[in-house]
């Protein structure tokens, strides 16, 4: 039985990797080309070891640093200052590379139906599975191995250099897993990729809660997290390669499960069993149909980012305690414009985070209109009486509106918490929801971006998501890693003004672009042929 | 009599395809009318500048009237369309989906909903995803079958139905017919439109080769003779409207053209006719004649 159960295999990854062959290549070089530009810049930046030990005081006091990045554990190498600033990150994007590949060769393949097609040639039960697995695992290999041949070659030791390079690398071994489970659940994939991206924030987030307060925080919540034990690698440190393990028997466990599930179910469908529905319907207009298909996302979304509000927010009081735990600090705080102005610092870089993780909303949200139109159910709907103008307004609606709604949830999160730990709430919860929503005309002129692709280039809608992870890795990387100017000006988040000196100014003409795009996007989509 | 579509002079190019060359084609106001072509030959991409989702490089399209691409809404309110390729919304049932799109077009007739659904046996209670390609097929019909449209236009609409739900369809379309509706109907199933059609056009490479009546196309074949002389046959091969002939002794073989029947066979009888046996033109070879002929 195991002997025929993989028949086939090979020919399945050589054919994802045909697949894939723009998309991999787009991931691998992107990802280790950011670690060889951070190691660049740092190594120009903190040449010395006094400016490196300067930094490593600062980075560990300011609470919007350990929660974003975690702590930096070591700064007597330039590598412990790569490991810091682009670690987690790292690890995320190969996880968020890992799942995605992982869906579109499993459940999206089966839910189009082309899965059928393949297993009823010469391939074992277990083979498409197994090809997805081995593409994304593989790839997430590679780029932590070529990660570490970068760093090797900036001349840094090269047991940390592989230490860094695996334990990023683990985080994408264990979203395979994740997303192999995952796409077992639903018949859906983009159902699939919802559970296992959310896991992915959720791990984020336990990770953040248990660094962003330090040495006085609860530290033992980043052990529950596969991002977390890429800190606990300690790589240019201890070099604790064992840690690696709890990630290859979470993904051995995790693998192992998907493939009982697939000897245990049919195929085309899902562990969650499907019901009979209503015999008739009660929408009967564009926007209904749009809420239809959008409000799982938009209420999935508003309760994501009101927890990440609540955990952020129940975070900021322990940034004060962290110095009065820690007299050393003391006076770098004070230097920083004390205590409070560090707090409102913390909340101007989470703002500026939850800014950048709404946009993705806003984009999915967006290229709904692409997914409808390739599946072609478009068509059956523009051939009623509804106009180009509404279809796209319907989904539209969702990013614009939706966004804000998301950023709302986000923004009342953080004010509710801080302001009854604070006890002012009157004050604290509207200047929280104002500097969330603030983020609101840069995430429109991402969402713009997204629409205008779609109007006018459509075969390219796919690069909105480039422009979202340039836009991501420009905000969060840019400024410390003293990128010029005019490159971090291309990222509309840099304009955004941050708490707590908010103004109207920029917010008006970042929503003046976004109109421009959108309005492009609008007028491409009405001169354009339908793709048939 | 009045056009409820009028196309002339339609071209559409894809890249370096040309997908439509100088289209004409003319739907006369409540007729069912039958449109045929090998795959890819033009028909679904006519069929989507009819209805406002392509847009034509040159010539011109009229709708009910109205122009296709400017006049969008207002036309697609007096029309219902069945594409070839039915895909659902996977998490709404057939039921919503077919209210949907009746609601989008104005409104649907409720008692007729019923009726459709009874006779084309369909649960509206399931979600899109678990239907087969027939159920998917007859969602889309119930959903148009029961709008009060005037014109109906129907992309291979029965290509995934058992041959009962075939008759069912059938019945529905003469019903159709009969309440004065005009019907494009896009089909490869020759029984269908030899039942149904009152005309048909014939295209090929996105050109029109062929329109009229199914006894103008009959005209325009060859039937095929078969007979015993008296003597050698002699004068045939010279004859106009004579192919493939194919002579033994006294007996031939052969095909003539239906209009050049009655001079042939004032040939043969001045032979003089032992046996004859002639077969009139299939429709079948009607439509293979000009499928071949485009490769």
């Amino acid at each position: 039985m195991i002997g025929t159960a993989f028949i086939g295999t090979w020919h399945l990854i050589r054919l994802a990797l045909r697949r894939d062959r723009i998309l991999l290549p787009v991931w691998v070089l992107f990802l280790v080309g950011v670690t060889y530009s951070t190691t660049t810049a740092l190594e120009e930046l903190y040449g010395t070891a006094e400016s490196r030990a300067l930094l490593g005081v600062t980075a560990n006091a300011n609470s919007a640093f350990l929660a974003m990045l975690g702590p930096l554990h070591d700064w007597s190498s330039l590598g412990g200052l790569v490991v810091w600033r682009w670690g987690v990150f790292a690890g995320l994007f190969i996880a968020i590379m890992a799942l995605l590949v992982v869906t579109r060769h499993t459940r999206a393949e089966e839910e189009a139906g082309r899965t059928e097609l393949i297993s009823a040639t010469v391939v074992g039960r277990h083979a498409p599975l197994a090809a997805a697995v081995i593409v994304a695992g593989g790839t997430s290999l590679l780029i932590g191995v070529l990660q570490a041949v970068v760093l090797i070659g900036k001349g840094l030791d090269a047991s940390g250099s592989f230490a860094f390079g695996l334990s990023t690398a683990s985080v994408g071994l264990v979203f395979t897993g994740v997303s192999a489970f995952t796409a077992q659940l639903s018949e859906n994939s983009r159902v699939s990729n919802a559970i296992a991206g959310g896991f992915l924030g959720v791990t984020y987030l336990f990770r953040a809660a248990g660094d962003a307060a330090g040495e006085s925080g609860p530290q033992w919540l980043t052990w529950f997290s596969p991002i977390g034990w890429t800190e606990h690698v300690r790589a240019f440190g201890d070099n604790r390669f064992w840690v690696l393990g709890i990630s290859l028997a979470a993904f051995a466990v995790l693998t192992g499960v998907s493939a009982y599930v697939v000897t245990r179910r049919d195929v085309g469908l899902g562990m969650l069993a499907t019901r009979l529905g209503p015999a008739e319907g009660r929408i009967g207009t564009p926007f209904g149909l749009a809420w239809r298909l959008q409000k799982g996302s938009l209420i999935g979304w508003s309760l994501a980012l009101f927890v990440v509000g609540v955990i952020y927010g129940s975070v900021a009081q322990a940034v004060g305690q962290m110095v009065q735990d820690n007299p050393a600090l003391g006076q770098i705080v004070q230097q920083i414009g004390g205590a409070d102005a560090m707090v409102d610092a913390f909340f101007a870089t989470i703002t500026q985070l939850l800014g950048l993780i709404s946009s993705i909303y806003l984009v999915q949200a967006v290229l709904r209109l692409r997914s409808e139109e390739t599946a072609f159910r478009a068509e059956p709907l523009l051939a009623t009486p509804v106009s180009r103008w509404g279809w796209v307004a319907s989904h539209a609606a969702f990013a614009l509106v939706g966004g804000a709604i998301v950023l709302a949830a986000a923004g009342l999160g953080l004010g509710l918490v801080h302001g009854l730990r604070t006890g002012d709430l009157g004050t604290v919860l509207p200047q929280m929801l104002g500097a969330a929503l603030a983020q609101l005309p840069a995430a429109w002129v991402i969402a713009g971006v997204a629409l205008a692709l779609f109007g006018l280039f459509p075969q390219l809608t796919g690069v909105s998501w480039a422009v979202v992870s340039v836009s991501l890795v420009i905000t969060l990387l840019g400024p410390a890693l003293q990128l010029d100017q005019w490159v971090l000006d291309v990222a509309p988040f840099t304009h955004v003004p941050k708490y707590p000196d908010i103004t109207a100014g920029p917010l008006l003409w970042l929503t003046g672009v976004a109109v421009v795009l959108l309005a492009a996007g609008f007028a491409g989509f009405r001169r354009r042929d339908l793709t048939t | 009599m009045t056009s409820a579509i009028s196309v002339s002079g339609l071209v559409k190019t894809f890249g370096p395809t040309r997908a439509l060359d100088d289209l004409n084609l003319d739907v006369r106001t409540g007729e069912v009318h039958g449109f045929l072509g090998p795959n890819g030959s033009g028909k679904s991409t006519t069929i989507r500048i009819l209805l406002g989702l392509l847009r034509a490089d040159s010539g011109t399209a009229r709708l009910l009237g109205g122009d296709p691409w400017k006049d969008t809404a207002s036309l697609h309110r007096r029309l219902a369309y069945v594409p070839g390729d039915v895909n659902l919304w996977p998490n709404l049932t057939g039921g919503e989906v077919i209210d949907l799109l009746g609601r989008l077009r104005g409104g649907l007739n409720s008692q007729r909903r019923e009726q459709l659904l009874e006779r084309f046996e369909l649960d509206p209670r399931k979600k899109g995803r678990t239907y087969s390609k027939g159920n998917r097929q007859k969602v889309a019909l119930v959903a148009a079958l029961s709008s009060d449209v005037e014109l109906l236009i129907l992309d291979e609409p029965t290509s995934g139905l058992d041959p009962l739900m075939e008759a069912v369809f059938q019945d529905c379309i003469n019903d159709e017919r009969q309440r004065g509706r005009t019907v494009l109907l896009s089909s490869h199933i020759l029984a269908e439109v030899e039942a149904l059609c009152d005309r048909v056009s014939i295209i090929r490479n996105g050109h029109i080769v062929e329109t009229g009546t199914l006894s103008d196309l009959r005209h325009l074949t060859r039937t095929s003779i078969s007979a015993e002389l008296a003597g050698p046959p002699n004068g045939l091969t010279s004859m106009a409207g004579v192919h493939d002939l194919a002579a033994e002794g006294n007996r031939v073989r052969f095909e003539v053209d239906s209009d050049k029947l009655d001079p042939v066979l004032k040939q043969l009888v001045s032979t003089g006719v032992r046996t004859l046996t002639s077969q009139p033109p299939t429709l079948e070879e009607l439509f293979l004649r000009h499928y071949e002929d485009a490769k």
